[in-house]
């Protein structure tokens, strides 16, 4: 498995295979789901994971966010990066060559 | 089968996050541990493709997530794949819990195109006699064939292992076997105490001697393995001094139906003598959830008895499983008698003392005989 720190800001990531994401109307969250569980998301982490599609780089990821949240990329990208790290880690997501 | 409470992160807000189906209680195994009731005969009117469909809708629309199709042995319904398709269409995650007695390359071929995302296959032995001893049928090359075929065809697999006295000298072969087969999560879910395994209770309980060396075994092979592979080993409640916290509570998140529509909290509330649990074929689901009196019998807290009532643990375990302490001590509205806290815990501990005594035997097993199906489909 590829080392989870080893990603820079043109890494693309995508939701992995074993988890299904999306919005869920009745928890008013996007929420992640695998075999027997189920992960309800906040609204960040749920706005970051919803852009892990395989397409968009981290780069594109954290200048999104800070439109979104208006705040400066300096700001959003270290908690960008920390979080794609935690997301790795549980191997919620993986690298997309 | 009861579980400990499932994987979760969230609550229902009041309404049912996971749907179990058992589809149907027929089954082309005779496990000697078999959580289905012990007269499942006499509730073979299983529910048509159409009222199956109607209880997927109800419950999505309550805020439903997780769906389970389960049985006795779901592939024996022809329409599994109709129903698994309008289960992910409606945005659930789909799970096939099964025997993997029934399925061929074909039909899990069909339940992938159909959105099924995960397979829990149900194993019994790393040895092929003792799965004949436990399942009561010869199905070991069977089950590793289509274990392979799921991997194969790239499902997410929990490969379920119910561990009892037979077979809980085998952990450590289980284990290298599921990590060669490729499975993600591994359970090893010591036997509870229900139904047909409660009938075999003397025979199939494993002795703390026993528990204790599985339990560094598995210790030793997360550490070797890593996140190549999960293990849960899921400890028996009798060993334990506390209750699970079944279900997450009684009418909190968990529905399960059973196969002629009875609607039920649990797959094992059904054997609760007294209660009268309704059919989806004469209530609305909604309504049996949140009106009917046995959906609110036992749920929050205030039907709690001491040492319940006034224990600080209370909002963990929910006072344990109704189902147990009913079947142990004569009252649902006792606590769990796996608590060391309940008056009534020396039940557990005598049965537990008893193992010690009981000369196990595969002989004396008594096989889930009825609603089995012979032949292969």
């Amino acid at each position: 498995m590829a080392d989870p720190n080893n990603h820079n800001s043109l890494s693309r990531f995508g939701i992995a295979p074993v988890f299904m994401f999306r919005w869920e109307e009745s928890q008013q969250a996007h929420v992640l789901m695998y075999p027997e569980g189920i992960v309800k998301l906040n609204a960040t982490a749920g706005e970051i994971l919803a852009r892990c599609n395989g397409q968009n780089t981290i780069n594109d990821i954290v200048l999104q966010l800070s439109e979104l949240f208006c705040e400066q990329p300096e700001f959003i990208e270290p908690r960008v990066h920390h979080f794609l790290e935690l997301c790795h880690g549980k191997g919620w997501i993986q690298p997309q060559s | 089968m009861a579980k400990a409470g499932s994987n979760l992160n969230l609550d229902g807000q009041g309404n049912p996050v996971w749907l179990l189906l058992e589809l149907t209680y027929k089954c082309p195994l005779k496990c000697a541990f078999c959580s289905n009731p012990t007269d499942l005969d006499a509730h073979d009117d299983e529910l048509t493709t159409a009222e199956w469909k109607t209880v997927i809708h109800d419950a999505r629309k309550m805020g439903a997530m997780q769906i389970g199709f389960s049985g006795g042995e779901p592939t024996l319904r022809k329409d599994l794949e109709e129903l698994v398709a309008e289960a992910n269409n409606l945005g659930y995650y789909t799970n096939l819990i099964t025997s993997g007695i029934g399925l061929t390359r074909k039909r899990l071929e069909n339940l992938k195109k159909a959105g099924l995302r995960h397979i829990q296959l149900g194993f019994q032995s790393s040895d092929p006699q003792t799965a004949h001893w436990l399942a009561g049928v010869d199905c070991y090359e069977k089950k590793i064939s289509m274990a392979r075929e799921i991997k194969a065809l790239e499902f997410p697999m929990v490969l379920n292992v119910p561990i009892s006295s037979l077979n809980i000298h085998q952990v450590a072969d289980v284990i290298d076997l599921a990590a060669d087969i490729g499975v993600e999560y591994l359970e090893l879910a010591n036997v509870q105490y229900y139904n047909w395994a409660l009938v075999n209770r003397d025979q199939l309980m494993p002795t703390r001697e026993a528990l204790e060396t599985a339990e560094a075994q598995v210790a030793e092979a997360r550490s070797k393995l890593g996140d190549r592979m999960t293990i849960f080993f899921v400890i028996p409640d009798y060993y334990e001094g506390r209750p699970k916290a079944c279900m997450n509570g009684w009418g909190s998140i968990h529905v399960t139906i059973a196969p002629d529509g009875m609607v039920l909290p649990c797959s094992q509330a059904r054997s609760l003598p007294g209660l009268h649990f309704p059919s989806v074929r004469d209530h609305d689901l909604g309504w049996i959830w949140h009106e009917s009196e046995s959906f609110n019998l036992y749920r929050g807290d205030s039907w709690m008895k001491e040492p319940c009532r006034s224990c600080s643990e209370k909002e963990q375990d929910f006072g344990g499983c109704r189902c147990q302490a009913m079947l142990l001590t004569g009252d649902a509205a006792n606590a769990d008698p796996a608590c060391s806290k309940s008056p009534h815990h020396h039940i557990v501990q005598d049965a537990v003392a008893r193992v010690l005594t009981t000369k196990q035997d595969h002989k004396k097993l008594i096989a889930r005989d009825v609603g089995w199906v012979p032949t292969e489909v």
